[in-house]
């Protein structure tokens, strides 16, 4: 039978979050790039909460948004309200989450996709990978297509052998009711790759005029809205926002649900995937923290072009009649019409173990692997690895080195590097607690960090690139300058400082402006008025001159515990690394390195099971076989 | 090239002869000159020649604690290839250990298990030929201080320690919570209590390194461990031993472990007398646990005290007894000499091939004999300290003190209104310290701590 064969640089299977930055980046690094979905009407799809960013998940936006990808730009073309939150405290840990329109989400995305030169989207079900002698040669379709091709990127999401369930009712069919990809997994498997089931849920989405808001707290948007993409003009962002609403569960509510924990499908063994620790159902929440009087609920428009909202904390997998009776319970919600059922869902994904930190596969050579599929949930946390997927698939075409971020350089390397080596049983999420560096990787420096490496790869163009050189040129000389000017206690500096409750400073002993800033009470804007000779600075190069002397102390020890981080993690180690040959290694070691196969010793010592013991046995090893060559 | 300073005692720990304190790394000459001073006054060892030998006296603030003859050798010339400096000096275990802890206050961190021997190799200074020999040395150090770390620990201290972690991570994950869900989790009013439960976190911390300071923490000396069947009189010799007006400070009480120690001092030397009599009983099932359990404390000791009743025959427990201490450092006993004895001391040595000396434990007699006897094993090195052991103990006090300070940076960070995230960056270094005398690694216990305890997520 004849079929259609067509041959690209690279196949992207999946358009969801980390399926578009993959393709993005494949194409924009001038790759023949083919991108694969279900349903080319839901294209980058929102099917959980109708937001991008929150904590941690926000630094990620912005990273993306450094080195090249899509993300940042997209949300700011389509929000509808926006938050920094965590404004009062530190600056590592602000966050910026914005509520989307989700319907312009999906159009601007597919838009950007459609207008990208070298990248073609089409409708389909991957169903095998072919690979010859452990080498990616291209991906079948299950139409009988085959697309022969350098690299492919996987990123099928919560799709594959999907199973959505609520009480009863169980259908075998991918978020928001799409057809699932039943094919895949079996070829996976074949091909020697581990599978495991996770399970993940989401509320039911209403119809607003159902709801009483008079008796819920409105939720604005910030008063200055800032972007997420450092290319964004910030004045550009200014507009009118929505709000969301806060309500809150009843004990009637949680009466219900637990007289109706029987016919839950997550209690009654129905459901076998692990779900998240922290994205529990409401029922859940109920049982675990029994002693709970309420719970918050968060109403949240799902754009400007339906009454639809979304029941932020009121994910369920109860039948449709207890979604009813126990939504009726919340305050507000007394005559709620529900215009789509809350449903658990759960599906196929990999053990992410099996990859490089490039995301690649161990044992495929050209197959990459990004998104929810790898165990990860959220939006976020996929595209940013469809972004390194993407690249890395690129550089390897291209033969050039790959991109690997590490744990002290953003989130991102956080997020694949816990992916890649420690043992997760639950879809991972990111958290801020998980960046042992995280006063370095705040979201407001992103650029800073980033930038450099996504001009370097290609997907930073020139102008940007000149801008963000200039933007730290000026900072380090304005903190340079900071550094070297004293004040003395005339009357203008005595009476500035009494003005805000700050000490005096001795006649003669004068301080630099550099160490006044530090004090609690004062900041680089309030000492403007005591330095008469200050240039003019972007408002975000000052914000990054205040911060960085202001927290001078702790990053500076943060600094040093990277240096003494990065030394392990310079020391790669190859792939064929016969750990078997090291006899000072205990048994339990031997066996786990020689299973995950670590890039770095760094990534070795962080591998459960290794000791701090081993790791100096490995070094020593290492040094012999340097001497013996 | 490594970037920290380490120290630890390189020679074997003797009562009289000399000892030494290496230390080695980029700042060897600074902590040095911290805790040197010269005869000459002024005379900075930074200053001087490399190789070259200075005399004067190490001091803990204003306090002298010995006087010294210092080595100096700069890098590569030297054992590790760094910068390194040797403390000679002769005051015996107490002084050469005050001495360590007088270097580790002025900024060393004590070496890791096979530190130097590792540091020696990977800068070239031991032939390629001895790698696999290095890397069984590591591999065997740090498996040895891993078993003693913990059992080391005095129990009540252990759960001590552990609650402390415990509110330490209750504090940081509470935080947590509320960074990572700011609309559902309040930090109101969160500092005042975190700063009150680190004040009483502190103080007890400070008792902890007080205790250390006298000795009490920690469990130190050799190993010796009293066998021998029920009513041979191994608790009367164990009073004894313990009651003399040298034998001196603490009973432990291990929670871990059903036997009762006590630490002595004869001639100088640090004991730890394990009793296992508690364990005895008529009944003969329980008397066959208490055996074997008395058979795991044998298996672990530096030294055996088996304690003969000579008025009676030996017996099949004696027997057991007798050949279980084979490859043992062991003394036998032979206890009521003040009754007629059915053996003699000369068969009893023929029999067991070990020391035999006749004691009375009623009439103490043959005491003084015993004391010279364990004093010329140790001089002798039949017997020994476990250096391992030794140093884990000051470790465990580092991590202790670094727990302290890091609390206290949390407070002033408080006192400073400093925003709350920046205050678990300290919290979990001293979570890690603290982890680290119970042997506990960190891992994912923050986030586990964060979703067990708070309900986050939408």
């Amino acid at each position: 039978m004849p079929v259609v064969e067509e041959y690209y640089d690279v196949v992207v299977v999946g358009a969801g979050h980390a399926g578009c930055e993959a393709a993005l980046a494949c194409a924009r690094m001038g790759l023949e790039t083919i991108m694969f979905t279900v349903s080319v009407d839901s294209i980058a799809l929102m099917p959980c909460n109708p937001n991008i960013g929150g904590s941690s998940k926000g630094h990620l936006v912005r990273e993306i948004d450094a080195l090249g990808g899509e993300m940042g730009k997209n949300i700011d073309k389509t929000f509808i309200q926006s938050k920094m939150l965590n404004a009062s405290k530190g600056p590592a840990v602000y966050s910026l989450r914005a509520q989307a329109d989700k319907q312009d989400y999906t159009r601007e995305m597919r838009r950007t996709l459609e207008n990208t030169e070298g990248l073609h989207v089409r409708q389909g079900e991957a169903a095998e990978i072919i690979v010859e002698g452990g080498k990616l040669q291209g991906i079948k379709m299950a139409s009988g297509a085959i697309y022969r091709c350098k690299a492919a990127v996987l990123a099928a999401g919560t799709y594959l052998r999907a199973r959505c369930i609520y009480g009863e009712v169980s259908q075998n069919t991918g978020p928001n009711g799409l057809q699932a990809a039943v094919y895949l997994t079996e070829s996976l498997q074949k091909n020697g790759v581990k599978m495991r089931r996770f399970k993940t849920g989401t509320p039911a989405r209403v119809d607003k005029r159902s709801l009483d808001f008079t008796k819920m707290e409105e939720q604005f948007g910030d008063e200055r809205i800032v972007p997420f993409s450092f290319a964004t003009d910030p004045e550009s962002v200014q507009k009118d926002q929505v709000s969301c609403w806060l309500t809150y569960t009843t004990p009637e509510t949680h009466q219900i649900i637990r007289n109706n924990l029987d016919r839950s499908p997550l209690f009654s063994g129905a459901i076998e995937g692990t779900g998240p620790r922290y994205c529990p159902s409401i029922e859940d929440k109920v049982v675990k923290f029994a002693d709970k009087e309420r719970h918050q609920v968060f109403i949240e428009p799902e754009g400007l072009y339906t009454n639809e909202m979304y029941l932020g904390g009121l994910s369920s997998s109860l039948p449709e009649d207890v979604q009813y009776e126990m939504y009726r319970t919340v305050k507000g919600l007394e005559n709620v019409r529900i215009v789509r059922n809350a449903y658990a869902i759960e599906y196929d994904c990999i053990d992410a173990l099996q990859l490089n930190p490039t995301l690649e596969f161990k044992n495929i050579t050209g197959l990459y692997s990004a998104g929810q599929i790898n165990g990860s949930s959220g939006y976020e946390e996929a595209a940013a690895q469809g972004l390194i997927a993407g690249i890395n698939a690129a550089l390897s075409i291209q033969n050039k080195d790959r991109l690997v971020l590490d744990r002290s350089q953003a989130y991102i390397g956080v997020l694949i590097d816990d992916l890649v080596t420690k043992e997760t049983h639950e879809p991972y999420r990111m958290m801020t607690s998980r960046a042992e560096y995280r006063l370095l990787l705040r979201q407001d420096n992103a650029d800073m960090r980033l930038t450099e490496i996504g001009y370097r790869v290609g997907l930073i163009d020139e102008d940007r690139y000149q801008k963000y050189l200039t933007k730290k040129e000026i900072i380090q000389r304005e903190m340079d300058r900071l550094r070297q000017i004293h004040v003395g206690g005339s009357e203008t500096v005595q009476n500035f400082l009494e003005k805000h409750n700050s000490t005096l400073l001795n006649n003669g002993s004068g301080m630099t402006l550099a160490e006044l800033l530090k004090r609690p009470e004062l900041n680089y804007f309030l000492l403007a008025e005591i330095d008469p000779v200050r240039p003019v600075i972007p408002r975000d190069a000052a914000e990054q001159v205040n911060i960085n002397l202001k927290y001078e102390g702790y990053i500076n020890r943060q600094m040093k515990q990277v240096e003494q981080f990065k030394k392990l993690e310079n020391r790669r180690l190859s792939s064929g690394f016969d750990y078997t040959a090291v006899k000072g290694l205990r048994k339990e070691a031997v066996q786990k390195l020689e299973a995950f196969k670590p890039a770095s010793i760094g990534q070795a010592s962080r591998i459960s099971g290794v000791s701090p013991a081993d790791i100096s046995v490995l070094l020593v090893y290492l040094e012999q076989k340097r001497r013996e060559a | 090239m490594e970037q920290r300073t380490i120290a630890a005692i390189a020679t074997a720990m003797s009562p009289g002869g000399i000892s030494v304190i290496r230390i080695s790394g980029p700042e060897a000459f600074e902590v040095a000159d911290r805790v040197f001073r010269s005869k000459k006054a002024g005379k900075r060892l930074c200053e001087q020649e490399t190789h070259t030998i200075h005399y004067g006296y190490i001091f803990r603030n204003e306090e002298m604690i010995d006087e010294v003859l210092v080595l100096l050798m700069r890098g590569p010339k030297s054992y590790t290839a760094e910068d390194t400096v040797e403390i000679d000096c002769h005051g015996g275990v107490l002084v050469t250990k005050r001495i360590l802890e007088t270097v580790l206050e002025n900024g060393a961190s004590p070496a890791d298990p096979g530190e130097f021997t590792k540091r020696a190799f990977l800068n070239g200074r031991i032939d390629l030929s001895r790698a696999e020999a290095v890397m069984d040395l590591i591999q065997a150090k740090n498996e040895f201080a891993r078993k003693n770390a913990v059992s080391q620990l005095n129990g009540k201290l252990y759960f001590k320690i552990k609650d402390f972690r415990d509110m330490i991570l209750d504090g940081a994950a509470q935080i947590e919570a509320a960074l990572d869900d700011p609309e559902q989790i309040s930090l109101e009013g969160f500092c005042e209590k975190l700063d009150q439960d680190l004040d009483g976190i502190c103080i007890g911390l400070d008792e902890m390194l007080a205790d250390a300071d006298n000795g009490r923490m920690l469990a130190e000396g050799i190993r010796t461990v009293i066998l021998g069947r029920p009513n041979a009189g191994k608790s009367s010799l164990l009073n004894l031993l313990a009651g003399q007006e040298r034998a001196i400070v603490t009973e432990i009480a291990g929670t871990t472990r059903d036997t009762l120690e006590e630490q002595i001092l004869l001639g100088g030397i640090g004991f730890r007398l394990v009793d296992t009599a508690g364990i005895r009983s008529t009944e003969d099932i329980v008397e066959k646990i208490g055996v074997s359990k008395a058979m795991e404390q044998a298996e672990n000791a530096d030294l055996i005290l088996y304690v003969v009743d000579g008025s009676m025959p030996l017996d099949e427990n004696d027997e057991q007894i007798i050949g279980m201490i084979q490859d043992k450092k062991a003394v036998v006993l032979l206890n009521k000499s003040d009754l007629p004895l059915y053996i003699s001391e000369e068969e009893l040595k023929e029999k067991t091939g070990k020391k035999v000396i006749t004691v009375s434990a009623k009439e103490f007699t043959g005491f003084k004999r015993l004391e010279n006897v364990l004093c010329e094993m140790f001089l002798h090195r039949e017997v020994q300290y476990n250096d391992e052991v030794w140093i884990t103990n000051i470790r465990q006090k580092e991590n202790l003190r670094h727990a302290r300070e890091s609390l206290q940076l949390v407070r002033e960070s408080i006192s400073q209104n400093m925003p709350e995230d920046f205050l678990t960056i300290d919290l979990m270094n001293a979570y890690m310290e603290l982890g680290y005398i119970l042997g506990e690694e960190v891992e994912d216990d923050m986030v586990d701590r964060v979703f067990s305890k708070f309900c986050m997520g939408k």
